[in-house]
């Protein structure tokens, strides 16, 4: 059988009844009939609104801040600054884990004598209106020295530099020591090494981070944001010196996250100035603020030293990874520890040497961006393949094809990979589906590029991940679930509705989800590590299953059968053995109502929990398990102006199991186009800490016109850890896309740009070089 | 102090009395008397989020000043169709996946209408891309859009022909 026709479905008897179709999603009425409401659509009487004033240098002693003159102009109600501050900083780790005290990472939430990044915020305001705000910011007098900042990693890393961080800018470091690599460069017939280095890139969600905060009957502060973590209400608590039970996050349906709402954003400000007034707060970033705002995508330089056998077989690796976390820490520790997992990506390599770092400076600071760091890790593996592939003179798929781990495999951290590993399907499904080369016409010239990779889903396991979901029967038969997790835009809520309509009989449609908020619903965790589905998916499914097995219970007895022959669809209780035997599941339930039969359920679900990998060899088991795929790109490159057209765009990737196809498809195909930007376009440019692309005029995301039909093809093993085998899509879909877009341009034009992004500049420069050389 | 002006504007159909500054933007008024389902994402021109039609000619309400809108008809979102009546945009966005988080939802349904009745009617994707370039969506990657704009001018074009 040739391959291509082997099914891509597990064979399972597994026969759903809404899980795995192509659904309208149950927010997207309210969002295209313009009923959703965002949480800056939220209005309060009295309400104050909120600015922060940021400092324009991004080193400095601040030797006077004045706000006197602010805080006299009519209609202001509220100046902070540090000096008002009980405890002055805030935590900025993973929000909601709970195996793991968590890292010393406080930062300053305003300026209190150093300024370490260009738009650190030093003082913050509440008036009136917007415009008094806006002008209170005017009033505020500031003296900032500038001190001798450092700017780029290598700087930071030599003895006399400033420090921004600890004693030496070091944030973070790990080691990675799999077999002997001496011994397998001693093997190696040929040896590859070079350096890739990517960009600080920009979340660029359409929604600027926004909030309203109100302080209720019980002195609880309550903030309904645009986030994608309500956990940090325990932060906030912590900074403000208030028990957690007194702060209260709700999101709301969130305008798009992609790990720049992880972070604190607005919350803690919005929380200061309401208890500090007595008044409802509204904040609202501008997009100036959310470029000044957030933490960014990490840069990288990643250095591939590989050995391999004449045949393409490789024997050694050795990866040295650094990235710049700016001056705080953030989630820089774990985006490395990803990078570092992550390095020689999905391939069986015995003798593995990984060194990783990552290095403080005044640049803006960097955090959560979708991938975390494992993209990165696939721009520099996945170029690496690609290169070896033309020093070898063996094809490049081809050559993928002979390092790609198995099913039992052990990766870098020595870890045996439990669940199915289709690579070698999706590399073959997404190189078909791109078909053949056009023919080039005088200087267009056309390309073919592929990347596979291997991403972890769910929380590093030593952070001891739960999430909990409510399942709950209504007394005339509707369904409610409830669930703390956020919705950014992925359709998580839908998801969970779908879920439980599954397995209750229910049209996920008629299904209500409470979602989000940190007091009422049960905590699930944020929404990233591509672990919403995974996790609370999981804990909806087992809130879920309890429900229906004691509602089956009575049906059996009302049939006269055993529970296992019950089953639900259709808003009926029937028996499998013969469906004429049937009762409204309305009925059902009044009848457990009636009887106190309990028709809801809080579960809790476990993910695998565990230590730490080994300091010193970095052995051990990092993530409950990984999605598999690949992407492939065709594109033009015009050689005289260097300018790319992607042409084509393929996503292939095992997901284990759909809940909602279309859903998924919509997670690969937006993954993708960031994929394309990242490659191409998008870039925060820094010029000695300060940022010289504020706007969306200047940072460039794709457009319409950038971008071609994206392609998904969805593998389901059925082998992941999610509900019904699901493995997360969130994150995966997008990594591959922009090392694929980079092999691409380099077939194309027959040497390689190493540094992202690949800009006309670039390419054109590259082109005109690789010419000289002859 | 900004001078004020007071305005008969038509929102929806709906008339309302409306007293503005002469340097307030259209997406401030907007928003401000509740049409919060015109979204605001860069207040520059940059990402079409808050596109409203003028008298069935999109624009953007970040860079269109209130005073000067006359006595132009104002259309949102909520304005093109319901959930009773629903624009045939609307319904294809729904159906097919091509609202994610939503946010560029509005402003994309109303600079493709204003594309079809402006442009053309009967788009193909190239057509498309062009109509939409200034509108940004960061979630979906813009293949559904294109899906759902095709399928819901075609869905207009058959009610136009059953009139
Ligand atoms: S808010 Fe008007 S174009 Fe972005
Ligand atoms: S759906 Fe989120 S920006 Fe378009």
């Amino acid at each position: 059988m040739n391959k291509l026709d082997e099914p891509t479905v597990a064979e399972q008897n597994v026969n759903f009844r809404q899980i795995g179709k192509p659904r309208t999603r149950t927010d997207a009425p309210g969002k295209v009939f313009g009923k959703t409401p965002y949480a800056g659509d939220y209005v309060m009487p009295d309400m104050l609104h909120a600015r922060v004033l940021r400092a324009k240098v991004p080193s400095a002693r601040m030797t006077r801040l004045d706000v006197s003159k602010a805080r006299a102009l009519p209609g202001v109600a509220s100046v902070l600054t540090f000096r008002d501050l009980k405890i002055g900083t805030v935590a900025t780790d993973i929000p909601g884990q709970t195996g793991f005290k968590r890292r010393a990472t406080d930062q300053q939430i305003l300026v209190d004598e150093l300024v370490r990044y260009q738009g650190e915020p030093i003082a913050i305001v509440a008036a009136e209106t917007v415009e008094i705000a806006q002008h209170a910011l005017s009033l505020i007098e500031v003296d900032l020295e500038p001190v001798p900042g450092v700017y780029n990693v290598f700087d930071a890393q030599k003895p006399d530099s400033p420090k921004v961080f600890g004693t030496d800018n070091l944030v973070a470091s790990y080691k990675v020591r799999k077999g002997d690599v001496e011994v397998g460069f001693a093997a190696a017939d040929v040896i590859v090494e070079n350096t890739f280095t990517t960009q600080y890139i920009e979340h660029a969600f359409l929604e600027p981070e926004v909030g309203l905060g109100w302080e209720d009957e019980q002195g609880v502060i309550n903030i309904r944001s645009s986030t994608q973590a309500v956990e940090t209400f325990r932060y906030i608590a912590d900074a403000m010196g208030l028990p957690h039970s007194k702060v209260r996050i709700r999101g709301a349906l969130v305008g798009g996250g992609f790990g720049g709402k992880c972070d604190v954003t607005v919350e803690l400000y919005i929380a200061l100035l309401t208890k500090a007034t007595g008044r409802p707060v509204r904040l609202g970033f501008t997009r100036e603020d959310s470029f000044y705002g957030h933490g960014k995508r990490h840069p990288f330089i990643i250095t591939h030293k590989t050995g391999f056998t004449r045949d393409g077989k490789i024997t050694a690796s050795k990866i040295d990874i650094t990235s710049e976390s700016g001056p705080y820490a953030f989630m820089s520790p774990y985006v490395l520890m990803y990078a570092t997992e992550a390095g020689p990506g999905p391939y069986l390599v015995d003798h593995v040497h990984i060194d990783s770092r990552s290095i403080a400076t005044n640049n803006m600071y960097t955090s959560a961006f979708r991938g975390f760091g494992a993209t990165q890790a696939c721009i520099a593996y996945e170029q690496q393949m690609d290169e070896a592939a033309k020093v070898l003179g063996i094809d490049r798929i081809e050559l993928r094809r002979r390092n790609l781990l198995k099913t039992g495999d052990a990766i870098a951290t020595g870890f045996k990979v439990q669940s199915a590993v289709w690579t070698e399907e999706c590399m073959d499904r997404a190189m078909a589906a791109l078909g053949e080369k056009p023919k080039d016409k005088g200087p267009i010239k056309y390309g073919h590029g592929l990347a596979a990779y291997q991403q972890g889903y769910g929380r590093m396991i030593w952070l001891h991940d739960t999430a909990e979901g409510w399942v709950g029967v209504e007394m005339d038969g509707t369904v409610l679930v409830r669930s703390g997790m956020t919705d950014i835009g992925a359709g998580q809520t839908s998801s969970l509705a779908q879920i439980a309509g599954e397995l209750l009989g229910i049209d996920m449609m008629d299904i209500t989800v409470y979602n989000s908020d940190s007091s009422t619903t049960p905590l699930a965790g944020t929404s990233s590590a591509s672990r919403g589905l995974y996790m609370s998916g999981n804990a909806v499914r087992l809130a879920a299953e309890a429900v229906r097995d004691r509602l089956a219970a009575r049906a059996a007895q009302h049939f006269g059968s055993t529970a296992d022959d019950v089953d639900f669809a259709n808003a009926q209780v029937f028996l499998k053995s013969d469906p004429r035997k049937t009762m409204p599941f309305k009925e059902l339930v009044a009848t457990c109502a009636s009887e106190g039969i309990h028709r809801a359920e809080l579960a809790i679900f476990r993910a695998p929990f565990g230590d730490w990998i080994d300091p010193e060899t970095g052995q051990g088991q990092v993530h409950p398990d990984y999605t598999y795929g690949a992407h492939a790109v065709q594109v033009a490159v015009d050689t005289e102006t260097g300018e790319v057209t992607i042409l084509k765009s393929i996503g292939a990737h095992d997901i284990g199991q759909a809940v909602n196809m279309a859903a998924v498809e919509g997670q690969i195909e937006g993954g993708v186009a960031q994929g394309h930007g990242y490659a191409l376009s998008e870039e925060l440019i820094y010029k000695d800490g300060c940022l010289v692309t504020p706007s969306l005029s200047e940072y460039l995301c794709p457009t319409s016109m950038d971008s071609p039909r994206i392609e998904s093809i969805v593998l389901e093993s059925r082998s992941g850890l999610g509900p019904f085998g699901a493995k997360g899509i969130g994150e995966p879909g997008h990594t591959p896309a922009a090392p694929a877009v980079a092999n691409a341009v380099a077939d194309a034009i027959g040497t390689r740009v190493f540094d992202f992004p690949l800009t006309p500049e670039k390419i054109a420069r590259a082109v005109r070089t690789a010419r000289k050389a002859g | 102090m900004t001078n004020r002006k007071t305005l008969k504007m038509t929102v929806n159909d709906t008339v309302r009395n409306v007293e503005v500054a002469t340097n307030e933007t259209l997406l401030e008024t907007l928003r401000r008397v509740g049409a919060v389902e015109v979204k605001c994402g860069c207040e520059k021109g940059d990402c079409g989020a808050c596109a409203v039609l003028l008298d069935g000619m999109a624009v953007d309400s970040c860079l269109t000043l209130t005073h000067t809108v006359g006595t132009r008809a104002i259309t949102t979102i909520k304005g093109l169709g319901t959930a009773e009546a629903p624009h045939p945009l609307q319904t294809a966005f729904a159906e097919l996946g091509a609202a994610q988080c939503g946010y560029c939802t509005p402003g994309m349904i109303i600079a493709t209408q204003s594309m079809l009745t402006h442009d053309t009617a009967t788009p193909d994707e190239n057509d498309i891309r062009h109509g939409l370039s200034g509108n940004l969506c960061r979630c979906t990657g813009y293949t559904k859009i294109y899906d759902a704009v095709l399928e819901g001018a075609k869905a207009m074009r058959e009610t136009e022909a059953a009139k």
